[in-house]
């Protein structure tokens, strides 16, 4: 068998991995991106590529050099640049002299016959109708593993902030991410998740410390993979701020290959006098999803989304009158491969001072009355 | 008093000017255009806008922030989709939304959404709810409707014989205008781009003009037939979804294949989320043709006369040494 990887995702790799393990597959764990995954990417790529782009360039780079030799990537129908990354990402690693094949999965609702033809480079199974069951069967538990980790995460950003010995939600995310990496069957996939949701309630607390709440909104990419934000979840949590983030993979899966989620429906209908068509890419959901946590009585929202990013720029724009007419503060980040974490961080310990002191005006608004 | 229908001067005005014109004349309204882009334009888009915007749209700002006090509707339809396949860039699916609510005071925009994808006759459709709102004849909107297609359509054709967009409207308005005859050219240039980019004067600091001094001859994607285009389709690994980046990088294609003209000159503004990818797709293109002499000019608001005019002069320079040498060359061996 081939070995077999794809570019690195936060903690969906941990899925994928069983996903292809299970239809037989040799699989190369892509390595979490670093400064030199970025570099290469950033001296490969067009230079106004954003950034996922370049980092997932330079991890493909990285892979081949690990051994690699087929390689998975997603594609998607636009208006969002995404549709030709992958198509451009190989024809940059052709032109580069580097021999390896390449599998882009599209919609299987959209293109069925096409995903069956790629599914079955993947898997060991010849006929359709065992290699679509077996896909069934891998999918169903990989799925299984997704939910999990999300669950893991969004956890981890309860409890953050509140933590009393700082750093140790962290450990004990990535110990349950192990846990669950290892875990091989469904009722192993239980017991990893039973006992990491033990260690998270093991973790000694502050339940009285006054924590705010922010809603983390923004482009899919730079959402989920913490190396792309510069661990702004963490960092936000070590300041004692609760996150909630509006996007995690089970949710995206649901709402463009299954029936779609409440959350994602509440969110377009909340964007509708802002924004009532799609423009492609996050666009509109970002800004259904900023109405909705002011709705919520959220203390502010940061958009983070990777320079260039055309929806989330209409976005960005259309959001100042959001924020004005909902009142509540929104910060927007754009990364790129210039952004540093001292910067981030300097502006976010702003941003959260305001809030803060937004809260605090207003509970003696409350008590005076 | 007529009512007054605002048309900016950028992004679809240089495709579909006339046939809005003609639309709303025939119905009894009148058009107000801004003026060519100019620094004050710019500004005041400059600072209406989001920073990572891209030029033409920053315009676009500059031109509603303009006009918006002198009309009673902006026309800015939010075009998504025209032949069935190919779709336009996000922040021109957005446009109408941005400039509500990013620009004080707008008036009521006129944001009909033309997708042809999701019904039949979606353009005739689309412009009867427009006509809708001014008058209940059905029949003069109809009426309207179809001279503003065979304004469209000579328009075209005008466009075709290798007129630029302002000689092409001043000549539909005023049949009796002169167009300057053609000067004499050695050298023949493909300006690839798109049009609210190549043909707004300011923001590519007269760059077309400045190669017409030249003596360069120039063909930019309007004089490219659709039959050319569609011959290069099976080129790229997956269609370009944006029309106007698959006019631009089939034209490419074509131009590369065919050697017809002497050099091809891509301009690209920055931060402009489509021509990431059709930049690399030139260049990779470019790489298996490397007798074509091939430049990528990419533009901002910051655009200086004379970096621009240098990069043009030494191109223009470079290949027409190439072909004076060239042909040198084969009379020295017939």
């Amino acid at each position: 068998m081939k070995k077999v990887s794809f570019p690195h995702m936060g903690h969906a790799g941990i899925a994928f991995k069983s996903l292809l393990e299970d239809l037989g597959n040799e699989v190369i764990m892509p390595p979490v991106p670093t400064k030199k995954t970025l570099d290469l990417g950033v001296k490969y790529a067009p230079e106004f590529a954003c950034l996922p782009y370049k980092i997932v360039l330079g991890t493909y780079l990285e892979l081949i050099e690990m051994g690699a030799e087929v390689l998975l990537a997603f594609d998607s129908y636009g208006p969002c640049r995404f549709g030709h990354y992958s198509h451009l990402q190989f024809l940059t690693l052709k032109n580069l002299g580097h021999d390896v094949e390449v599998i882009c999965f599209g919609y299987p609702k959209r293109e069925p016959i096409e995903f069956i033809r790629k599914l079955k480079k993947v898997s060991k199974h010849k006929s359709t109708i065992k290699c679509l069951y077996e896909f069934y069967k891998a999918f169903k538990k990989g799925w299984e593993k997704l939910k999990a980790l999300d669950y893991m995460e969004k956890l981890s950003h309860k409890i953050r902030p509140r933590e009393l010995k700082r750093g140790t939600t962290t450990k004990v995310y990535k110990q349950a991410q192990q846990w669950l990496d290892e875990a091989k069957t469904y009722s192993q996939i239980a017991e990893a998740k039973e006992a990491g949701i033990k260690a998270f309630n093991d973790i000694s607390i502050d339940p009285e410390r006054e924590v705010l709440k922010v809603g983390l909104t923004g482009e899919i990419y730079v959402l989920l993979e913490p190396a792309s934000n510069l661990e702004i979840e963490e960092t936000l949590g070590h300041m004692g701020v609760e996150v909630e983030r509006s996007m995690f993979l089970t949710g995206w899966t649901q709402d463009n290959l299954g029936s779609g989620t409440q959350d994602h429906a509440s969110a377009i209908e909340a964007a509708k006098p802002y924004l009532p068509y799609k423009i492609g890419g996050h666009g509109r959901e970002t800004i259904g999803h900023v109405v909705n946590y002011a709705k919520r009585k959220f203390d502010g929202v940061i958009q983070i989304a990777p320079f260039t990013c055309t929806p989330e720029i209409v976005a960005r724009t259309i959001l100042n009158k959001v924020s004005k007419e909902h009142d509540i503060p929104v910060l927007t980040f754009f990364f790129d491969e210039q952004t540093a974490k001292a910067g981030i961080t300097t502006r976010l310990e702003a941003f959260i001072d305001l809030l803060r002191r937004k809260r605090l005006e207003k509970n003696q608004v409350a008590a005076a009355i | 008093m007529t009512i007054k229908i605002g048309i900016p001067r950028a992004t679809f005005y240089y495709e579909y000017f006339p046939m809005a014109q003609t639309f709303f004349n025939e119905l009894g309204l009148q058009v107000i255009t801004s003026a060519k882009t100019s620094r004050e334009i710019l500004n005041a888009g400059i600072q209406k806008a989001h920073a990572d915007t891209c030029v033409p749209v920053k315009a676009f700002y500059g031109h509603v922030e303009s006009i918006k006090n002198k009309v009673d509707f902006l026309f800015i339809p939010r075009i998504t989709c025209l032949n069935g396949q190919t779709v336009y860039c996000p922040k021109f699916l957005g446009l109408p939304d941005m400039m509500r609510h990013a620009i004080d005071d707008v008036p009521e925009i006129i944001d009909t959404c033309i997708d042809v994808r999701t019904t039949r006759f979606a353009v005739w459709k689309a412009f009867y709810s427009i006509g809708r709102r001014f008058t209940n004849d059905k029949f003069k909107i109809l009426k309207a409707y179809i001279k503003s297609l065979y304004a469209l359509k000579k328009y075209k054709n005008l466009l075709m014989q290798g007129l630029f967009p302002e000689e092409a409207i001043k000549k539909l308005n005023n049949p009796n205008y002169n167009i300057q005859k053609k000067q004499d050219s050695t050298l023949h240039f493909a300006v690839l781009g798109y049009p609210y980019t190549v043909y707004d004067e300011f923001t590519t600091v007269d760059l077309l003009s400045r190669l017409k001094k030249l003596g360069v001859q120039i063909t930019t994607i309007e004089q490219v037939p659709y039959s050319w285009i569609k011959r290069q389709h099976k080129k790229l690994p997956k269609r370009m979804f944006w029309t106007y980046s698959d006019a631009v990088v089939k034209s490419a294609f074509h131009f590369f294949e065919h050697k017809s003209v002497d050099g091809i000159i891509h301009i690209t503004t920055f931060a402009c989320g489509p021509d990431s990818m059709v930049i690399d797709y030139l260049k990779f293109e470019s790489q298996n043709h490397p007798d074509m002499p091939f430049m990528s000019i990419t533009i901002d608001e910051h655009s200086g006369e004379a970096g621009i005019h240098t990069r043009l002069e030494a191109f223009v320079d470079m290949v027409k040494r190439k072909k004076m040498l060239k042909m040198n060359t084969s009379e020295v061996y017939s």
